[in-house]
């Protein structure tokens, strides 16, 4: 298909992917800021947010404090950042709009409704109406959208660019997750194997929606390693960083083009060390480090997927 | 101004022959349920995404062109009179710019004036002997037809334009015909209705047949300005319908004379552009500079005979207005044959005669800048005011050339839906003519219509709509 084509099928799904997992995190973040007592940690939960998406500079570029109320604009309307949930609903739409050839009208629609929504939605509303419900109608829509897209669209390469784009973005996202989260928690590697708090690491499984199958798989109280092995290893989470990868695997392997090469070959040496990785050597060579080059390495990937199918002459 | 040409009705108030069978069915329908009808293909163009216009950004919701749900119907004998002048047309127009571009025969014989073609800004030089297969260029022809009473003949024919560089609205042609069939299917079931739908097919084989010789498998691409273009639907909807890529300039690249477009799985030759940019925003190497919509080097590969385009470089010649008094001439020249199909009487203000004539009868005319657009610099004497006309004679005796004038046709009407009901509203037609190793045609075109009562006016972007047009098979 047309590299253009694709490159904004790929950029629409990484983009409502971005926004489900913002408001994912938002969401968490909200409810663990109110469990605090003092506005120093509830504050602590919102820097962790803004690091998270790696939007801590911009942030502190343009606001004094990082209370609620301005993390919040900051994450989901302000027009000047590039991650918050309204540029990447419009960025989804304006991907779409461009391809509108490639997806079903049902995809169109359902995605062109969503942003005329949030165009409307005011920061007023949403403390009126609660932020919760904000959050969730994120997740509907980004739900909305999985569903058409798995259920109208023709199996060709625009379903797999989009497929792409969901899983590429959805392994950053929660890679992320995982690292600041960890480290606010868990400030010093002497913690590990310690008591956890019920509440953090239940939030942090919720946030990826992992709590049922937490308590499935374990069937035991909450560990900081547990929930590392669930997020990063176990691959029947839908979204574990393995999981997450097999996809992208699976995708690449499918999508035709000649020129996948090394891309193919730098995905199954990622895809291989999740698949067949031991938690306990991870944490033996720490999980922070773990992480963070799971994310160069992600980021490598996305580069790779940009100059084999969406390349310039001037390559 | 007398009652125009009726297509339904007959001066005696009967209905003709052609309308006979649609008129039963009319007398069996209300206006009710008329409405209901037209509020149904409404909803239907807007739920499927078919709008003809540019996305509106503010509401998000997209404008319409309106369809009238009564038909134009044509019958057989006259389509085929059409069909045949058409063919002589556009053979003839392919003829004068494959001659202007190469030997000029025309010009030396004096058929027609030299300076009007080689001093016109749509001539381009950079065309001149360049060779293209089946010496074809303008591969899609919209040839607009009116209809009117002139002299002793009614409702007769004339040619009121040739679009020859990017002509549109095939799109609408298209969708109108399947909403008329998703309306009322009960019309189509028992009339005999040429069908329209192969359109793409035509085209495409079209397209194919004039690829660079030597090409198996041709491929054929449509480029288009972008989703700002008004006509972006079209682009779209063409590409889709034949199965062809839709790109813009920035697919394209052009590699070692070779035109390429960038996919997934790497460069893929490109054979035959479908383009629907205009000529100076092709190829910022060739033409305007700054055109961030064209592809640097396009121009070269296209002489060099690597890369079909269709419509050519340099059609613009032919459909100007100062040429079109001269087709007439052409078709005798390249035919040598009488002109199936007239042009509207034109008189040429820089022809003392032709002067002399059109003063006396300011009042009456159409005077119009030979170079100007459509609408301006325009003087519609019946309507205008005694100052208005005195001013333009001013402006006329100043520079007589710039001017040719036209009587006021009463175009033909056709029954209309509108708010009153069924009432008769002016129509004209534009046929699209395919030109590929052979002339082909889909029955018909696409009828627009005037939707303000007495209104002349049926251009979409002045309260125009669209009509289905029914060519009645034998």
């Amino acid at each position: 298909m047309l590299s253009s084509t694709a490159d904004h099928l790929y950029w629409m799904a990484r983009s409502i992917e971005r926004a489900e997992n913002t408001a994912r995190m938002l969401d968490v973040t909200y409810r663990m800021a109110l469990l605090k007592q003092a506005v120093a940690d509830a504050d602590q939960e919102w820097r962790a947010m803004l690091s998270i998406s790696g939007l801590h500079e911009d942030f502190d570029a343009r606001y004094t404090e990082s209370s609620a109320e301005n993390v919040m604009y900051f994450m989901v309307f302000d027009k000047l950042n590039p991650g918050s949930i309204f540029n990447s609903i419009f960025a989804a739409r304006e991907n779409a709009r461009a391809v509108r050839g490639a997806i079903t009208s049902e995809m169109w629609e359902a995605l062109n409704q969503t942003w005329l929504e949030m165009r409307l939605t005011q920061s007023a509303e949403i403390a009126e109406r609660g932020v919760s419900r904000f959050f969730d109608w994120v997740k509907e829509r980004s739900h909305l959208l999985r569903g058409l897209s798995y259920g109208t669209l023709l199996r060709d390469d625009s379903f797999l660019f989009l497929r792409l784009g969901t899983f590429i973005e959805r392994a950053d996202n929660t890679a992320r997750i995982l690292d600041v989260k960890y480290h606010i928690l868990l400030p010093s590697p002497s913690d590990i194997g310690g008591a956890a708090d019920y509440y953090q690491w239940g939030a942090i499984l919720r946030s990826v929606s992992a709590f049922e199958a937490y308590r499935k798989i374990y069937r035991d109280q909450i560990t900081p390693k547990r929930v590392a092995d669930l997020l990063i290893l176990r691959r029947d989470l839908p979204r574990s960083l393995s999981a997450c990868l097999g996809e992208v695997h699976g995708v690449l392997q499918e999508i035709n083009g000649v020129r996948a090469g090394e891309l193919l070959r730098r995905c199954g040496l990622l895809h291989g060390q999740l698949h067949y990785g031991r938690i306990d050597e991870i944490f033996a060579d720490g999980l922070h480090e773990f992480l963070s080059e799971f994310l160069d390495r992600i980021y490598d990937l996305g580069e790779l997927v940009n100059t084999t199918y969406f390349w310039s002459t001037d390559e | 101004m007398k009652t125009a040409y009726d297509e339904m009705y007959a001066a005696d108030g009967s209905v003709r022959e052609s309308y006979r069978a649609y008129f039963e069915w009319m007398r069996g329908s209300t206006d009710e349920m008329l409405a209901r009808k037209r509020k149904e293909a409404e909803v239907a163009f807007h739920r499927v995404g078919i709008t003809f216009a540019v996305y509106g950004e503010e509401t998000g919701q997209e404008r319409l062109i309106p369809f009238d749900i009564l038909p134009r119907i044509i019958p057989a004998d006259e389509w085929q009179r059409l069909s045949d002048g058409l063919r002589q047309r556009v053979r003839a127009l392919n003829a004068f710019l494959h001659d202007v571009y190469h030997d000029q025969e025309i010009l030396k014989a004096g058929r027609v004036p030299s300076d009007q073609v080689l001093k016109n800004a749509h001539f381009r030089p950079e065309m001149a002997g360049v060779d293209l297969p089946e010496q074809i260029y303008a591969h899609i022809a919209g040839i607009d037809l009116v209809r009117a009473d002139h002299g002793d003949r009614p409702g007769e024919y004339f040619v009121l334009e040739d679009n020859l560089r990017t002509p549109s609205g095939v799109s609408y042609m298209l969708e109108n015909r399947k909403m008329m069939m998703r309306l009322f299917p009960e019309l189509f079931a028992s009339r005999s209705i040429a069908p329209v739908e192969h359109y793409p097919d035509l085209l495409l084989n079209s397209l194919r047949s004039v690829a660079p010789p030597g090409v198996v498998d041709p491929s054929v691409v449509v480029l288009t300005p972008g989703q700002f273009n008004s006509a972006y639907f079209e682009h779209a909807f063409l590409a889709q319908q034949m199965g062809v890529e839709l790109v813009d300039g920035d697919d394209l690249f052009v590699r070692g004379g070779v035109v390429f477009m960038r996919t997934t799985q790497g460069p893929r030759r490109v054979d035959v552009i479908y383009r629907r940019i205009d000529d100076d925003f092709l190829d910022p190497l060739a033409f305007n500079k700054d055109s961030m919509l064209g592809v640097p080097g396009l121009f070269s590969a296209y002489r060099d005979g690597s890369v079909t385009l269709a419509n050519a470089v340099g059609t613009g010649i032919a459909d100007d207005k100062a040429i079109y008094i001269h087709v007439p001439e052409m078709i005798r020249f390249y035919c040598g044959e009488e002109p199936i199909l007239a042009n509207v009487p034109t008189w040429e203000l820089a022809k003392v005669e032709d002067r002399e004539y059109v003063l006396a009868h300011l009042a009456e005319l159409v005077v119009k800048e030979v170079h100007g657009s459509g609408g301006y610099g325009m003087l519609v004497g019946p309507t205008a005011s005694a100052a208005e006309i005195a001013s333009f004679r001013d402006k006329i005796a100043a520079d007589p050339a710039r001017y040719i004038a036209q009587p006021t046709l009463a175009l033909s009407t056709c029954p209309t839906f509108v708010e009153s009901g069924v009432a008769p509203r002016h129509i004209d037609l534009r046929p699209y003519v395919l030109s590929g190793k052979e002339i082909q045609m889909v029955p018909g075109g696409l009828t627009r219509v005037a939707l303000k009562e007495g209104s002349l006016v049926v251009n979409s972007s002045q309260g125009g709509g669209t009509k289905d047009t029914w060519v009645l098979e034998v």
